[in-house]
């Protein structure tokens, strides 16, 4: 296979160059937006910014933080740089808390966006030949219409089914000879389920699905292995990363290598914080993404929080492109826990549950203070009734999940195998983790 | 001559017997024998039932983890010795108890074990060549009227 790099002059660009593009973006970037919102405009008169006091890179550190919050509080345009007739575009978020964040976008923000994705959608495989069923949600969501601009970018043939509608998903993928998916990483692996389920009918031959866009949500290795499977037939998997306050997805995606997610540099300059002192990380070391976005006009970010934890790495890439790597998100800021001194995500909880099967997909993590230490005790559904027979075959289930988390956390928990149903569900976002640490006793 | 046994995941919290029992108990379910083995969060509850079908059905659509296996029961002599004849009988054949519980008939004097081995087929062959009296479903629930 051919691996194609759909900008060579930016995304193998020396790193000094890169550097020295960013720090020139930047300075214009501090200018349009002391120019342009008053909230930037603001924060750098108090904290005595210019562009002309913006020596190196680093620099960047004088200027605060923006937050979601800041978005909110300036619900729906406050922090919009340019007055609507200019604006070709919004998108909003979900907003289940408060309000929704609202993003705005013009012509030129538009093909930034759609060059940002098709830079990643070539870096995972896809060509002018790519059939592309793009299953994410259209409407106010960046997802679905962020893949298909830069799908249709570098000329795949793009059919935007949305989301929903299996069965006629499934007949459009047989019908049309689809050979990549646009889709969350539950609903890729649902779609195998269900294509599997009518396999008499129709063949998983019938199928030439070769390439999986995944995202929205995250994917752990092992997550990914098990789609790969379920599809069989070669089916390769690629993950990639975008936010909406960042125009959508398109700040870094997987290449075929699959050894973290190459970041468009010249678009977004990216620093590793401490979540909670807010103290700028060593490079290499694993803290919160915060992310300047650097080319954005019609709402601009500067030292946006993403809450999202990771790690960066600067090295050179085995695919030719030398843009620094980031690696695939290992946990939310607001969801890290600090037990024992050690810092817990619950995502890699769930990759070490993955792949036992005599429990449910649910599970809960209760934190307590039990004297002067912290105990984490995780819980899991038992759905197989055929352990029930002997006593025996419970206790090493529940010491096998024991040991397995216990080797990736390294510290030790406790496991409660529990009735089935009876954790809690959430259709949106789920909220795994039950802090009583700070309760009265 | 095998009955039938019904195992329960309970978790240990205030009320679930209440609860898996009343659940039953609407069904018109008639509990025969019972054993829970418990750790300090979840125990298992054996019920010899006179429907266990039924009583499957309405457990598993309230949402517990259950599941129906079949168990030996043995009628001894209430007698000494009366229940090391059938032990040493299974320990002859090398057979392996998992777990057992017994009770006392009012009506019959008789004693009863349930059993759960390893190998019901060879249990069952070698226990009635001994002599020994095993129970079927009508027998037991005749037997228990």
């Amino acid at each position: 296979m051919e691996h194609r790099i759909w900008n060579r002059e930016s995304e193998c660009m020396k790193r000094a160059e890169l550097e020295k593009l960013q720090l020139e973006r930047l300075k214009a970037l501090i200018d349009y937006c002391d120019k342009n919102v008053k909230f930037y405009h603001d924060r750098f008169e108090k904290n005595n910014i210019t562009a002309e006091r913006i020596k190196q890179l680093s620099d960047i550190q004088y200027i605060p933080y923006t937050t979601k919050e800041d978005l909110r509080d300036n619900y729906p345009f406050g922090l919009f740089s340019v007055p609507k007739k200019q604006l070709v575009r919004l998108h909003a978020s979900s907003g289940t808390t408060g309000n929704p964040t609202v993003v705005g976008y013009t012509r030129e923000d538009l093909e930034n966006w759609s060059e940002q994705v098709a830079r990643l959608a070539t870096a995972a495989g896809a060509t002018e030949e790519t059939v592309v069923q793009i299953c994410f949600g259209y409407g106010m969501f960046t997802g679905a219409l962020g893949l298909h601009y830069g799908l249709e970018k570098i000329g795949a043939t793009v059919v935007p089914t949305s989301s929903g509608n299996t069965e006629k998903q499934l007949k459009f993928m047989r019908d049309f000879g689809t050979d990549a998916i646009v889709a969350t990483p539950s609903y890729c692996l649902y779609l195998a389920e269900c294509a599997r389920e009518k396999a008499e009918e129709f063949p998983m031959e019938s199928y030439k699905l070769k390439l999986g866009l995944l995202g929205s949500e995250g994917c752990t290795p092992e997550m990914r292995t098990q789609i790969e499977e379920r599809w069989g037939g070669g089916f390769f998997c690629t993950d990639n990363y975008g936010m909406s306050e960042l125009n959508g997805p398109g700040m870094s995606g997987e290449c075929y290598k699959r050894n973290g997610l190459h970041i468009n540099e010249d678009h977004f300059l990216c620093e590793i914080i401490d979540s909670q002192s807010g103290d700028i990380l060593e490079r290499g070391s694993t803290g919160e993404l915060v992310v300047t976005n650097l080319t954005k006009r019609g709402l601009p970010m500067i030292r946006y929080r993403t809450r999202d934890i990771t790690n960066i790495n600067y090295e050179p890439c085995e695919c030719g492109r030398t843009t620094a790597r980031m690696s695939k998100i290992i946990g939310r800021s607001d969801d890290m826990l600090k037990i024992r001194g050690v810092n817990v995500f619950p995502s890699q909880i769930e990759s070490a549950l993955i792949g036992i099967t005599s429990i449910g997909p649910h599970y809960q993590l209760v934190v307590r203070r039990e004297g002067f230490s912290d105990t984490l005790e995780v819980r899991v559904e038992l759905t197989d009734s055929s352990l029930l027979e002997i006593y025996s075959e419970l206790e090493k289930l529940r010491r096998n999940i024991h040991d397995r988390i216990k080797n990736i956390l390294g510290i030790e928990i406790k496991v409660s195998l529990v009735e089935p149903k009876t954790l809690e569900r959430f259709t949106g976002k789920a909220k795994r983790v039950l802090d009583l640490r700070n309760e009265a006793k | 001559m095998l009955i039938k046994q019904i195992s329960v995941f309970v978790e240990n919290k205030a009320g679930r017997l209440a609860e898996i029992t009343e659940t039953i108990a609407k069904a018109g379910v008639d509990i025969r024998a019972l054993s829970i083995a418990d750790t300090t969060d979840f125990g298992i509850l054996r019920l010899i039932v006179d429907k266990p079908h039924e009583t499957e059905k309405v457990l598993r659509d309230s949402g517990f983890t259950v599941s129906v296996t079949s168990v030996i029961a043995v009628g001894i002599d209430d007698v000494p010795g009366g229940f090391a004849k059938p032990m040493r009988v299974l320990a002859n054949a090398h057979i392996d108890v998992e777990y057992m519980y017994a009770f006392i008939s009012r009506d019959t004097k008789k004693a009863y074990v349930i059993l759960r081995v390893n190998d019901n087929a060879t249990a069952t062959k070698v226990l009635e060549e001994a002599g020994i009296v095993l129970l079927d479903e009508n027998g037991f629930h005749d037997m228990m009227k």
